[in-house]
């Protein structure tokens, strides 16, 4: 599709260039979408689309073939979706180049047998309006369940990514049919800069980034500082180990931080953004980049942007991955150039910042989030969430659940609803153990706490945080001692170094939790635990350093069981840890089929085909190989 | 002036002053390990810290790079900062088992046993060394490389570069160093019952930090240097 350049000065033209995007979007032929985002690549997508182009094009079929971003549902992965004028929106899950075909062949009919659900319309939180796929003409497929019905997306409210899934990240056309750029004009026409400020105040959002401080503040503060410019800087150096909302907002719908990041310029009479992403995202950077030049192009971004006096520009940095990064004055530190260390606060950012400027720091969804209140009020927005923490959260739930996803609730939703009604629970009929929130940074919540809300104030009560939306649900598999460890080596790796108590003291953690699940730990090792979590908790300077015992200590608070039955009684109730389990095989359940023969890393097994195996424990290397390829539960751990 | 309050007496300082200045100045001693006059503050060492506010929201800040603000509370030996500098300087005494600093610290401190397994890492990283040569001989030649577990000081390329003087400074400002015990093992570290100076040695000290090339104190050749040891050997054959 060759881009239309557009000189966006006005409402009328942004209108204009929404009908385009109606068209792109909705379009009178069939239009096959595939789920282009990292996780989706990551699942084998670009052979889908290479596929589905292909077939598009050797038949001559008539059919739209577009990418978008993710739509959410990663366990299945990849996702094609397709369109046939006047009927809901189909989604195939778990596509293969070798279905494309069969999928196409059957249209306009869906192939039920592959297809997971319909979509009978979209909601689009930004203009409160729905968008009706089906025209009225039946919302059922054959008995396929609607997304309104599914458990995964039934409880989800999509605020920050309300386009995530439905647009094309790389169409400026279509985020205007979708109501974008909008707000901007909202903002730029009818409103001051203070009354933005107020608007985002009274909405009551809190920072995604982690700590929930209040953005209306922030801004507030940035406003009142002295000195000029003024910078904004987006946050997207997202790095918790299995989170990945910011990449799939970036991936998804760029345009969105863009008109956010416009809007808090307006807002706080800053002219210059920086979108600080780590390069371990390339796909992130690509689209925003895209996006940004797409924007210049159409007069949105540089000099008065849609007709009024505000200029703003935004560049990309891109950081090399440090975890310790995504720490603000760390994040400007690296911008600027220097090691990423964090800066004593105050003086904050708000007063100082980027080039000792004041500047305004927000996370990807904070960002995204803003047109939306611009739009529909404060009010509109307060009225979601809980008293203290309004609006949604974007979670990547992952872990040990049946649906894992990039899903967005109510803040208050309970852990209970988000696990076992969104995510499906735990496959395999095992049970939760313990739900980590927040990352390295957070803590494990025990399955008795299922019932806890999700905000702000009700993590922190349980020992966690809500950090920017990582959740990793556990289940009974899983060792407490060796989830400890293995943040604890994550932080000790991730620490930059400079407070000697956090360096130091995450690598001492790692040690002492190490000798634990070694089975060599006493009980003093736990009361030296205790005291080191404190002190680096006590004595560090950035966020990394005091939450980093976290996971540490909610462990110790909640499977303190566990911790003691690594120590009195050398072992390891849930079978993880290497040094203290091994492996043997059944001699009555074995039948000697030798799948686990070829596997053995250790070349352990002996024994003859058809007989009885024996695993000789001296070569065992515990790698669990054996385990995986007994179809016979023959092997036993004890 | 900004007047403000140490261990519950009122003190009164110029503007632009730190806690830890404020509190030195009216002869309240707080530990430090990172902190040199002149030098940039860097707040590494942590061993400054003091409890700011008022409870239950005080908190421990490092008071050297905290600065002296109007109304502001301080103690500088409550128990929870005490507490924590007990448990820094435990923590220490195992990084760096053979520095005399540390042991005269942790004994100051009632620091009786060390808990941890002594590691002999002796370098605490305290960044003395890389400030001094930046901001007072405006060199440059050192600095830090990679993080966590991997960081260390450094020159370019892990080789002496052109703007490096050999002027020592690094070696006169290292807390760990200056003065080392030479009780040679970590059962003896404690014993508080160092010899005076005697230049480091690279052959009880495999890894000696400094980055004189040669070393001023031993006058043979820097640590760094792949042929240090064929030189030392060199130099014994001669004899």
């Amino acid at each position: 599709m060759v881009e239309r350049v557009h000189h966006i000065t006005d409402l009328e033209e942004l209108e204009r260039v929404a009908i385009h995007g109606r068209a792109s979007l909705y379009p009178e032929r069939i239009k096959i979408l595939v789920g282009m985002a990292t996780c989706g690549r990551a699942a084998g997508a670009e052979e889908v689309l290479e596929k589905v182009r292909e077939v598009v094009e050797k038949q001559k079929l008539p059919y739209i073939v577009a990418e978008t971003g993710c739509i959410g549902w990663c366990s299945q992965e990849p996702l094609l979706d397709i369109w046939v004028p006047g009927r809901p929106r189909v989604t195939y899950g778990r596509v293969t180049p070798k279905q494309v075909p069969d999928i196409l062949a059957a249209l306009p009919e869906a192939k039920t047998d592959l297809a997971l659900a319909i979509m009978t319309g979209d909601d689009n939180p930004l203009t409160g309006r729905r968008w009706d796929y089906s025209n009225g003409h039946g919302p059922k497929v054959d008995g396929l369940p609607s997304y309104a019905e599914l458990p995964l997306f039934r409880r989800q409210l999509r605020i920050v990514m309300r386009n995530c899934g439905i647009l094309d990240p790389a169409s400026l056309e279509e985020y205007a049919a979708r109501g974008g750029y909008h707000a901007l004009w909202k903002a730029l026409w009818q409103m001051q800069p203070a009354e933005v400020v107020r608007e985002v105040t009274a909405s009551g959002l809190r920072g995604r980034g982690g700590a929930g401080f209040p953005t209306g503040r922030k801004w507030q503060a940035v406003r009142d500082a002295k000195g000029s410019p003024k910078y904004v800087i987006c946050n997207a150096d997202e790095g918790d180990p299995g989170a990945y909302m910011d990449r799939g907002v970036l991936e998804g719908d760029p345009h969105s931080v863009i008109e956010g990041m416009i809007i808090g310029g307006y807002a706080l009479g800053a002219h210059e953004g920086v979108i600080y992403v780590r390069e371990e995202y390339p796909l992130a950077v690509e689209r925003i980049t895209a996006a940004i030049h797409q924007a210049e192009r159409s007069n949105l971004l540089g000099d008065r942007i849609l007709g009024s006096s505000h200029a703003f520009r935004i560049s990309v940095a891109k950081g090399a991955g440090a975890f310790v990064c995504g720490e603000e004055t760390a994040l400007i530190a690296s911008i600027e150039g220097r090691v990423g260390e964090p800066q004593p606060r105050p003086p904050y950012p708000a007063e100082k910042g980027l080039w000792g400027k004041p500047t305004c720091i927000n996370n990807v969804e904070t960002w995204a989030t803003v047109p939306v209140i611009v739009a529909r009020g404060s009010a509109w927005f307060s009225g979601i969430g809980t008293e203290r923490s309004k609006g949604t959260k974007v979670f990547s739930l992952v872990g040990s659940v049946a649906n894992t996803a990039l899903i967005e609730v109510p803040m208050g939703t309970t852990l209970r609803d988000v696990v076992e009604e969104i995510g499906g629970g735990v496959p395999g009929g095992h049970k939760v153990k313990a739900v980590q929130t927040g990352g390295p940074s957070g803590g494990c919540i025990p399955a008795e706490q299922l019932d806890l809300p999700v905000d702000y104030e009700s993590l922190n009560a349980a020992g966690s945080i809500m950090g920017s939306g990582g959740m990793i649900v556990m289940d009974d598999h899983t060792c407490m001692v060796d989830i400890a460890k293995y943040f604890l080596d994550f932080l000790q790796d991730e620490s930059c170094g400079k407070c000697f108590s956090c360096r130091v003291g995450t690598q001492r953690m790692k040690e002492i939790v190490t000798k634990i699940s070694e089975g060599k730990g006493t009980e003093q090792d736990l009361d030296v635990l205790e005291d080191l979590a404190w002190m680096v908790a006590e004595t560090s300077l950035c966020g990394l350093g005091t939450s980093a015992p976290n996971p540490v200590l909610s462990t110790l608070r909640y499977f303190r069981s566990e911790y003691l039955a690594h120590i009195r009684d050398r072992t390891c109730p849930a079978k993880v840890c290497k040094e203290l389990i091994s492996y043997t095989i059944d001699p009555v359940t074995c039948n000697g089929c030798g799948a686990c023969v070829s596997l053995c890393t250790g070349e352990a097994i002996t024994g003859e085909k058809n007989k009885l195996y024996t695993i000789e424990q001296a070569r065992c290397t515990k790698c669990g190989a054996c385990l995986e390829s007994c179809k016979f539960d023959a092997v036993l751990v004890n | 002036m900004v007047r403000l309050t140490i261990n519950g007496s009122p003190v009164q300082v110029d503007e632009g002053y730190t806690v830890l200045e404020a509190a030195r100045m009216y002869g309240i001693p707080i530990p430090t390990l990172c902190h040199a006059d002149g030098l940039t503050p860097y707040g590494a060492c942590r061993l400054c810290v003091v409890e700011v506010g008022a409870a239950p929201r005080s908190k421990l800040v490092a008071s050297c790079t905290t600065r002296a603000t109007e109304g502001l509370v301080v103690r500088t030996n409550s128990a929870r900062v005490e507490h924590a500098r007990r448990l820094l300087l435990e923590l220490y005494v195992a990084t760096s088992p053979q520095s005399k600093r540390i042991q005269d610290l942790a004994s100051a401190h009632g620091v009786q046993e060390c808990r941890y397994e002594a590691k002999h890492e002796d370098c605490i990283q305290c960044g003395l060394c890389v400030r001094i040569c930046n901001e007072q001989m405006i060199a440059g030649a050192i600095g830090f490389a990679g993080r966590g577990t991997t960081r260390h000081v450094s020159r370019p390329f892990d080789r002496t570069s052109d703007v490096c003087r050999q002027c020592g400074a690094c070696l006169y400002v290292c807390p760990v160093c200056e003065l080392r015990c030479q009780a040679g093992t970590a059962d003896t570290a404690l014993c508080n019952g160092c010899l005076n100076f005697s230049p480091p040695c690279f052959n009880s000290y495999d890894d000696a930090m400094c980055f004189l090339d040669p070393c001023h104190a031993c006058e043979l050749a820097g640590p760094f240097r792949a042929d240090a040891r064929t030189k030392i050997r060199a130099t014994a054959t001669a004899r």
